[in-house]
């Protein structure tokens, strides 16, 4: 499961070419989304994961395709406000849905805060689980403050804290070989401070 | 990937007809489980049907007190439910305790229930496994087997269910609602719902070709100190070794089931009534029986000492 990037190497996946043994013959679907706020229509293969209809078919490569299995993060992206890994799920599920990916969050002359925060922290050294990391630590202060408890919240009655442990544990679905986690807790941590 | 083909379901009894009526047809939910194994060819689904517009992604109060949590309610949904927090704690905490933030956000009630194990040669498609190929071996008898079941196993799969929601499902004598294909429906005790392998190790659970889940229903909340303990190889983001889930009385008694140490939800309503004698006892009772490798006998001794721990913390 190395981390390629290329279009080679993932473009198999979109079309499954040899791999209609079945015999059935691969229909296309209509596939209709607003992603980053503009409206695209596409017709894909019903195989073709949210990740692939993102990098291959609309050429939005922040989004990266690290294990395809859902067990690295690195394809996460914001479907209806939520976090999800864009691997794990098909393109055609997600007709009429709002995806926000990498791109959409902020721009090189206009960084969402995060984007800065990674940025004046260190948050990455060679940046390829980034574009996963800062969809989720966006999405990871908004559960926060919608009071969606995890595995580090003491009083489940209680509504969570930003606080160290509540970090690493929500962020532990985003692997970072380069092990930039404790500069990404301290971006979050900043972002935070200064929502509050 | 195989190709299939796709719909989406308008109505539950449409549903079950769609996946009863077609070779190779399956519902998909989340996709979080299906998904990762269709990319392995280890399912191979000609045709899914897609079950996010039912409207099952509600939880309702029950007429006797509890709440029936509709099959599509999301993981992340479901934990941070007002009431479940409340009142149905280890539930909750069974729930964050599993996978990520981001499969929360997409696993579903009812996929989760029914996600597959996670015994590495039922991975590997180069070696036989009897639950993916039925008749062509265990590779795991003479395999790697830290991972795998110790109690209920039998001489064709020694797999776990691997999931952690289910634990306290059971721990809660939660129910499974169904819509069979032909629109008739029925309820299932989770006790009843997941199997034993048996010699039919392809058979995870007792739903009939097509049966679709529509709910899982709480009876009312029965007090208590709830805990749920996972114990794993890393500290987040890993499947269990050894999990339990309990609920202790201030008076010692209680309920208590364990999970990673069976093909199903491990409760033995025998060994629980042992809780005011502490851990050991009920260990010992609800493991009698046990068929442990020298792989995983380990799990024995972890399942006594983290039952003792939730005992100590439950006092404290
Ligand atoms: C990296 C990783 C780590 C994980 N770690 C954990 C963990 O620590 N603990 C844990 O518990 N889980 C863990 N999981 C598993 C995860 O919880 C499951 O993948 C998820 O719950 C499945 O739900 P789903 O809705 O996505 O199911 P799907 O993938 O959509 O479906 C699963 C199965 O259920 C069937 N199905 C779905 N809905 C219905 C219905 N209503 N009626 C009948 N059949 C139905 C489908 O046909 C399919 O066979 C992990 C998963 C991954 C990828
Ligand atoms: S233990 Fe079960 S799932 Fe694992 S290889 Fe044996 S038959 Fe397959
Ligand atoms: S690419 Fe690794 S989780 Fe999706
Ligand atoms: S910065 Fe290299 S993997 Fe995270």
């Amino acid at each position: 499961m190395t981390p390629t990037g290329n279009d080679n190497a993932t473009a198999d996946n979109v079309t499954g070419s040899g791999s209609s043994a079945a015999g059935l013959a691969a229909t296309l679907m209509p596939v209709g989304m607003e992603v980053n706020g503009m409206t695209v229509a596409l017709s894909l293969d019903p195989r073709t994961t949210l990740l692939d209809a993102m990098r291959e078919h609309l050429r939005l490569n922040g989004t990266k395709k690290g294990c395809d299995h859902g067990q690295c993060g690195a394809c996460t992206v914001i479907v209806n406000g939520q976090r999800i890994n864009s691997c794990l799920t098909l393109a055609v599920m997600h007709d009429g849905d709002a995806v926000t990916t990498i791109e959409g969050l902020g721009t090189v002359d206009d960084l969402h805060p995060m984007q800065a925060a990674f940025v004046k922290h260190d948050g990455y050294q060679c940046g390829y689980c980034t574009p996963g990391q800062i969809c989720s630590a966006v999405s990871v202060l908004k559960e926060i403050a919608a009071g969606v408890p995890s595995h580090a919240t003491a009083d489940l009655t209680a509504t969570p804290t930003v606080t160290r442990d509540e970090i690493s544990e929500r962020m532990s679905g985003n692997l970072c070989r380069c092990g930039a986690y404790s500069n990404i807790a301290e971006a979050m941590v900043e972002v935070a401070g200064a929502e509050a | 990937m195989k190709a299939f083909t796709y719909e989406r379901a308008t109505s539950p009894e449409q549903a079950a007809a769609a996946v009863a009526g077609r070779d190779g047809a399956k519902f998909i939910a989340g996709g979080t489980n299906l998904l990762d194994l269709m990319k392995l060819q280890i399912e191979a689904p000609t045709h899914l049907v897609d079950l996010q517009d039912l409207g099952l992604d509600k939880i309702d109060a029950t007429r006797d007190g509890g709440l029936r949590i509709g099959a599509l309610v999301t993981n992340t949904a479901l934990a941070s439910d007002d009431r479940v927090r409340a009142q149905y704690g280890v539930l909750t905490r069974a729930i964050v305790a599993g996978a990520s933030g981001q499969l929360r956000n997409k696993a579903t009630t009812a996929g989760n229930l029914l996600q597959r194990t996670r015994c590495p040669y039922f991975y590997d498609t180069n070696l036989p496994c009897n639950k993916r190929a039925p008749g062509s071996g265990c590779a795991a008898a003479e395999g790697f087997s830290r991972q795998l079941a110790v109690i209920g196993t039998s001489d064709q799969c020694i797999a776990t269910y691997p999931g952690d929601m289910a634990i306290a499902l059971r721990l809660l004598d939660a129910t499974v609602e169904t819509v069979m294909p032909d629109g008739t429906g029925r309820s299932i005790a989770l006790a009843d719902f997941h199997r034993l392998p048996g010699d039919q190790p392809w058979l995870d659970n007792t739903l009939a070709e097509g049966e679709l889940i529509i709910s899982v229903t709480l009876p009312k909340p029965i007090g208590g100190r709830h805990i749920y303990r996972k114990v794993r190889d890393r500290r987040s983001y890993a499947f269990a070794l050894v999990s339990v889930a309990a609920v202790l009385h201030d008076d010692g008694t209680g309920r208590v089931a364990f999970g990673g140490v069976a093909h199903k939800p491990w409760r033995s309503e025998e060994a629980e009534a042992l809780l005011p004698q502490g851990a050991g006892a009920v260990v010992e009772r609800a493991f009698a029986g046990a068929a442990p490798t020298d792989d995983n006998k380990f799990k024995i001794t972890l399942a006594d000492r983290t039952l003792a721990s939730v005992i100590a913390e439950a006092r404290s």
